[in-house]
């Protein structure tokens, strides 16, 4: 692959996931951040798996045995799943957040501490 | 096959299923009445405990218990056609496993028992204890499983259920606040732990914990290994309470509804069991364990002294009481630190393996008194109505049970005998003290502050003049701390019973790698 366009990619994503959790303010936005670092932890994971010019891992009618690995796919689908659990709990969680204080601003979001 | 044979052969699988299908009946039970629905979760808890008790019995019989999931016969780790390789899912329960499963389910059962009584006025009840059953769940599978990739599922399965308990009571948003800082806390670190993962397969080609050991073992220990021990070991490092990450604590168990901060005591505890079977087992054979010993014994006395001082400055009873969970998980690090900085030299039989226990003994003492302080906690909470300590006083008059299991919890916390805190932690001192005397002094002064600070908690919620006319707290609450209050003076009187039974055998497992391993590759008959 070309200077190992893939996991480049997922630094940068990671990279910018990292930031969006750290310097942006709303809390949308930080749970968009903590997406984006999971979108390149999956990415890295099929990257490992991918064979040059392999096709599916599906041995009914397979032109080849010339194959992709299939485990890293399978972790990534688990991945993906629970991501939507986290992501879904994060956001009803925002609602409610919402719903008490009036905003999302991270600089106003500071009750615990009083 | 009877009903006994299939139990015994299945009980690691039966472990995670019971409470799983549990938790997802809950709520069609509820449609039942809520009666019904509680009848239905405290036998389920009480079946899990069971099934551990189980464990830790055929473990201290047989030795080191595997359990493959979807291979005939289920002790088959590696099928003859694959190569050497094992491809299934792969439950490896060893003396440490088993004693974190126990812990695990007793506490479930414990807290289910005390919340039948503290959230009976709350809505959606069959929610609240679908997911602790979960919880239960999420931590058996941390400590049963043998397959890396299966720790992150059973972790996240943790964490999620943990952050929903801990927004249960919405308390005008705040404790939602808490549960938002405690899931964005603990996804990036699974996510992180997903990524080491992901380096370990590409490099290794396997996910079996005993396979990545084995192949780290004969090909030597690389930087990628190096990085990924750090992702996995900081993130555990930080599920589990220790000082510098320790900044969730005090929100999530504060904020947690009555009896679920102690359930977190344990969650946590299961992170720090992830902590030591990745250290010792994992990595153990090929990493430098010198120093990562010390990097634990670093870790332990920063959040010893960190985490109680910082409680001195809390007023908020809760939050005092989870900086103090920071102190004591520094006891559990040092004494286990200890053992794997010595690991593999002469020391270690001298006085590593005894530091070892202590720290092991101070885990299970932990969950009890902690425990036991956080449900009366909550049963002061269920009561008044604040957490505010400067609000409270006068409550010895008219709450007296409180009142004695606090006394007894907060003893046995400050290491005073006959209360079980004193047992580990003179077996922490004892050893440490051969490594290093300055350990020792260190430990000693955290016992005593935090001796003093519960003695101001005291005094200030229980003595004094009656401010509030308030009632004793439900029968479930009471039975449910006098559960954990006779385990803290029986194993205070007796620690030997659960040196003997549980932490000897969790310590030996530990410390030999080699016969975790052998167990899984060596063809598991």
């Amino acid at each position: 692959m070309i200077f190992n366009l893939p996991f480049i990619t997922v630094i940068i994503v990671m990279f910018f996931g990292f930031y969006a959790m750290v310097f942006r303010r709303n809390l949308i936005k930080v749970v968009i951040g903590l997406d984006l670092v999971e979108s390149a932890v999956n990415l890295f994971l099929v990257s490992l798996g991918y064979v040059k010019g392999g096709v599916a891992p599906i041995y009914t009618s397979a032109p080849s045995t010339h194959m992709v690995l299939p485990t890293p796919q399978a972790l990534t689908l688990t991945s993906i799943v629970i991501g939507v659990a986290t992501t879904a709990m994060l956001l009803s969680f925002c609602m409610v957040i919402y719903k008490h204080y009036g905003t999302l601003d991270t600089r106003k979001v500071r009750r615990l501490e009083e | 096959m009877n009903p006994w044979d299939l139990i015994m052969n299945n009980a690691p699988a039966l472990a995670i299923a019971i409470p799983l299908l549990g938790a997802f009946v809950t709520p069609l039970i509820n449609r039942a009445g809520r009666k019904a629905m509680l009848v239905w979760v405290i036998a389920v808890l009480a079946f899990t405990e069971f099934i551990a008790l189980l464990l830790v019995y055929q473990v201290n019989t047989y030795g080191i218990q595997v359990y493959v999931f979807g291979a005939n016969p289920h002790t088959l780790t590696v099928p003859p056609d694959s190569g050497g390789i094992p491809v299934r899912i792969i439950f490896t329960i060893d003396g440490m496993s088993a004693f974190t499963a126990l812990i695990s389910a007793t506490l479930g059962l414990v807290v289910g028992i005390y919340s039948v009584g503290s959230e009976k006025f709350q809505t959606a009840q069959e929610k609240f204890f679908a997911l602790l059953l979960l919880l239960v769940v999420g931590m058996m599978g941390m400590a049963l499983t043998g397959d890396i990739f299966n720790f992150f599922v059973f972790l996240e399965i943790n964490s999620l259920a943990a952050a929903a308990l801990v927004s249960y009571h919405l308390n005008k948003g705040k404790a939602v606040e808490a549960a938002f800082k405690y899931a964005v806390v603990s996804s990036i670190g699974a996510l992180m732990i997903l990524f080491a993962i992901a380096i370990l397969y590409g490099e290794y080609d396997a996910l079996n914990m005993a396979m990545i050991a084995q192949r780290m073992y004969q090909t030597g220990f690389s930087t990628y290994d190096m990085i990924a021990m750090t992702l996995i070991l900081v993130t555990l490092a930080m599920k589990c309470g220790a000082v510098p990450m320790h900044y969730w604590v005090p929100d999530g168990y504060g904020e947690a509804p009555g009896g679920t901060s102690a359930i977190l005591v344990v969650a946590s505890q299961a992170s720090l069991y992830g902590l030591f079977r990745m250290s010792f087992t994992v990595f153990g054979l090929s990493a430098n364990t010198s120093s990562l010993g010390w990097f634990m014994i670093i870790l332990g006395l920063l959040s010893m002294f960190i985490g109680v001082t910082m409680a001195f400055l809390q007023h908020d009873i809760k939050r005092l009481m989870a900086y103090h969970a920071v102190s004591q998980t520094g006891y559990m690090l040092l004494g286990v630190g200890v053992g794997l900085a010595t690991l593999g030299t002469a020391a270690f039989n001298q006085y590593g393996l005894y530091a070892m226990e202590g720290g092991i003994f101070h885990i299970i003492n932990h969950a009890l008194y902690k425990g036991l302080l956080f449900l009366t906690a909550g049963a002061i909470i269920y009561r008044v109505g604040t957490s505010d300590l400067n609000k409270m006083g006068g409550l010895a008059h008219s709450m007296k049970f409180t009142a004695v299991f606090f006394l007894i919890g907060a003893f046995a916390i400050a290491g005073i005998p006959p209360f079980n805190g004193f047992a580990s932690k003179l077996m922490i001192y004892e050893s440490v003290y051969q490594l290093n005397p300055f350990l020792a002094i260190v430990a000693a002064i955290v016992s005593m502050l935090t001796l003093a600070s519960f003695l101001k908690v005291f005094h200030s919620a229980f003595l004094g003049p009656k401010i509030y006319d308030v009632k004793e707290v439900p029968k479930s609450m009471l039975f449910a701390m006098s559960i954990l209050a006779f385990f803290i003076i029986l194993f205070g009187i007796f620690p030997n019973i659960a040196i003997h039974y549980l932490v000897a055998p969790a310590a030996h497992a530990l410390a030999n790698p080699l016969g975790y391993i052998t167990k899984v590759l060596g063809g598991g008959a």
